[in-house]
């Protein structure tokens, strides 16, 4: 399924978070969307999926949903917004429970979730006994549960450290690589996005307009060692040609409040 | 403000002693432990103490009766059957008014937590009605509902429901904004919402005002049971006092020492029961 939002403005009273924003996910495609903090990027994401209303624009579904789909567009977290008094089996099949679902299917699907992510030897456990990568995880294994056509990831790896940011990074691609899923990926984070993304927006300090959209034709798996960051560092150079000058400018806005 | 002397530039503290010293550690005390055994070791001294004054003379027995004494009384009432005549008068009132109320708290609280009208009008009438000692209200009530049973429910009904009105609201309020996005944005029905994540969310600051509402209706209880009442430990308390028999008026008030207590412990369970996540 493809996300499709067009001339998008997003205003909180009378400040405007983002102007005439165009933005195309496709099919199978990781798309990032990089942009100074405070620039509109969760505004942006809580449009697509629905949990914002835009002042102006609209955003449309289009194309048939992926077999056996419970929420087509699903959010991970960057806070992971599990619930501690459930434990991550709990967590898991927390989205599945308002579905009417035989109770193997459930089953089934908890525990494919699980084992996708890592998590089967933790499942019993309760969210305080988890470090923080492994909390991400479950709450990327409770967005594969239902399913989703498109994921919404709004800075899923900010809260964590540079390691585990890594680790989880691997683990993403390695999903990708395996169920090619569509995804968009919020981050104000430039190796993320070149790591991750086969597409990156890049939105301009508040409000936020679309800057510049750059495809990153190096595929997923080959963009580590040595080869592939030589690969990538003209891409980075200009990527942090374009995000600098904004972020540096947000920076001293933000400072003068 | 004084300033103290600053450090003149190039006086640094001369070096006495090359020779090496331990780190003397600084991070002791500040730790209080208990140790259940002291406690209890306490607890019989006071009793023995206590004992062997009555027992010398040294406390006249109408003052304080001897330990011995209130367990006589405690036993007579026990024999008598009226022990349990005033206890289950006392726990029937208690679980009554302390349940009807904290079923209408809950109610009220969680609807003040979620919605802006019930939260626009219900909040001001809570915060104007929070104050009021309801032991007030008490003669109120006796003329509203008679000096039977129906008042001495109500006084307790009201004063436990304004503290779990409270305590729900704002467990409810605090719960984090972002769990109940997750919730929307999974598409979950509100009623689901509001079980499997607003409600277990607010679950410790609404356990958290069950002690508190528990210990005010054990205060309103013996209040209201000094009013027109047979039976109940509060009108146990009071005719004691009445014939000065100090005896029977301190087992009355074990005995509500010992429903506290017990209400405590039996709180504490719950709390181990149903937070065992945190
Ligand atoms: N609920 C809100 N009410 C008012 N202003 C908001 C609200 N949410 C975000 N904003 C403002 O809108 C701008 C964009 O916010 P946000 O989308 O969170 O940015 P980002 O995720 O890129 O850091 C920020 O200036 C922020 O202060
Ligand atoms: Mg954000």
């Amino acid at each position: 399924m493809e996300l499709r939002a067009t001339g998008i403005t997003h205003k909180y009273d009378d400040l405007t978070a983002l102007e005439a924003v165009d933005l195309h996910a496709r099919e199978g495609e990781i798309l990032a969307l990089i942009g100074p903090s405070g620039c509109g990027k969760s505004t942006l994401l809580g449009i697509l999926g629905g949990l914002l209303q835009p002042s102006e624009g609209r955003v449309e579904m289009q194309g048939a949903l992926p077999e056996g789909c419970l929420n087509p567009l699903t959010y991970v977290f960057q806070d992971f917004a599990l619930l501690p008094w459930r434990s991550v089996r709990g967590n898991v099949r927390l989205p599945l429970e308002h579905h009417q679902l035989t109770s193997d299917e459930r089953r089934e699907r908890v525990e494919d979730a699980l084992a996708r992510t890592g998590l089967t030897d933790f499942a019993g456990a309760y969210v305080r006994q988890l470090s923080g990568g492994m909390r991400q995880r479950v709450g990327i294994a409770r967005a594969l549960a239902v399913k989703p056509a498109v994921l919404l990831m709004d800075e899923p790896l900010s809260a964590l450290d540079a390691q585990t940011r890594n680790l989880l990074m691997e683990d993403f691609v390695g999903l990708w690589l395996r169920e090619k899923l569509t995804a968009v990926y919020v981050t104000h984070n430039l190796d993320e996005a070149l790591r991750l993304a086969h597409r990156v927006v890049v939105l301009s300090r508040r409000p936020g307009r679309v800057r510049e959209e750059i495809i990153i034709d190096v595929p997923l798996d080959e963009r580590q060692g040595t080869a592939g960051l030589l690969e990538l560092a003209p891409l980075r150079e200009r990527l942090w040609a374009l995000i600098r000058d904004e972020a540096q400018t947000a920076e001293l806005e933000l400072a003068d409040v | 403000m004084s300033e103290g002397p600053l450090p003149k530039e190039g006086t640094a503290a001369p070096t006495r002693q090359a020779a090496s010293r331990a780190v003397p550690f600084r991070g002791g005390g500040f730790a209080p432990s208990s140790h259940r055994a002291a406690a209890w070791i306490a607890f019989a001294a006071v009793i023995a103490a206590w004992q062997f004054g009555s027992s010398m003379g040294y406390i006249h027995p109408l003052t304080l009766p001897s330990p011995e004494e209130i367990l006589t009384a405690l036993a007579d009432l026990a024999r008598s059957g009226d022990l349990w005549r005033h206890l289950s008068a006392s726990l029937g009132r208690l679980a009554m008014g302390w349940s009807l109320g904290t079923l209408a708290g809950l109610a009220v609280g969680l609807a003040l937590g979620m919605f802006s009208i019930a939260r626009s009008v219900g909040l001001p009438f809570v915060s104007a009605l929070f104050p009021i000692p309801k032991i007030a209200l008490l003669p109120l009530f006796i003329i509203w509902f008679g000096i039977g049973e129906p008042s001495k429910v109500a006084t307790i009904l009201f004063g436990v429901f304004f503290p779990t009105v409270i305590n729900t609201y704002s467990g409810v309020d605090n719960v984090a904004r972002s769990l109940i996005r997750m919730g929307q944005s999974f598409d979950m029905p509100t009623r689901d919402i509001v079980f499997k994540v607003v409600f277990p969310g607010a679950m410790p600051a609404i356990l958290s005002g069950f002690r508190i509402s528990a210990s005010i209706a054990i205060v309103l209880l013996v209040a209201a049971e000094m009013i027109g009442a047979e039976w109940g430990v509060g009108a146990l308390v009071l005719a004691a006092g009445n014939l000065m028999q100090t005896d029977y008026l301190i087992a009355g008030v074990v005995l509500l020492s010992l429903i506290g207590l017990t209400i405590g412990i039996v709180l504490s369970r719950l709390e181990a029961l149903l937070l065992r996540w945190r």
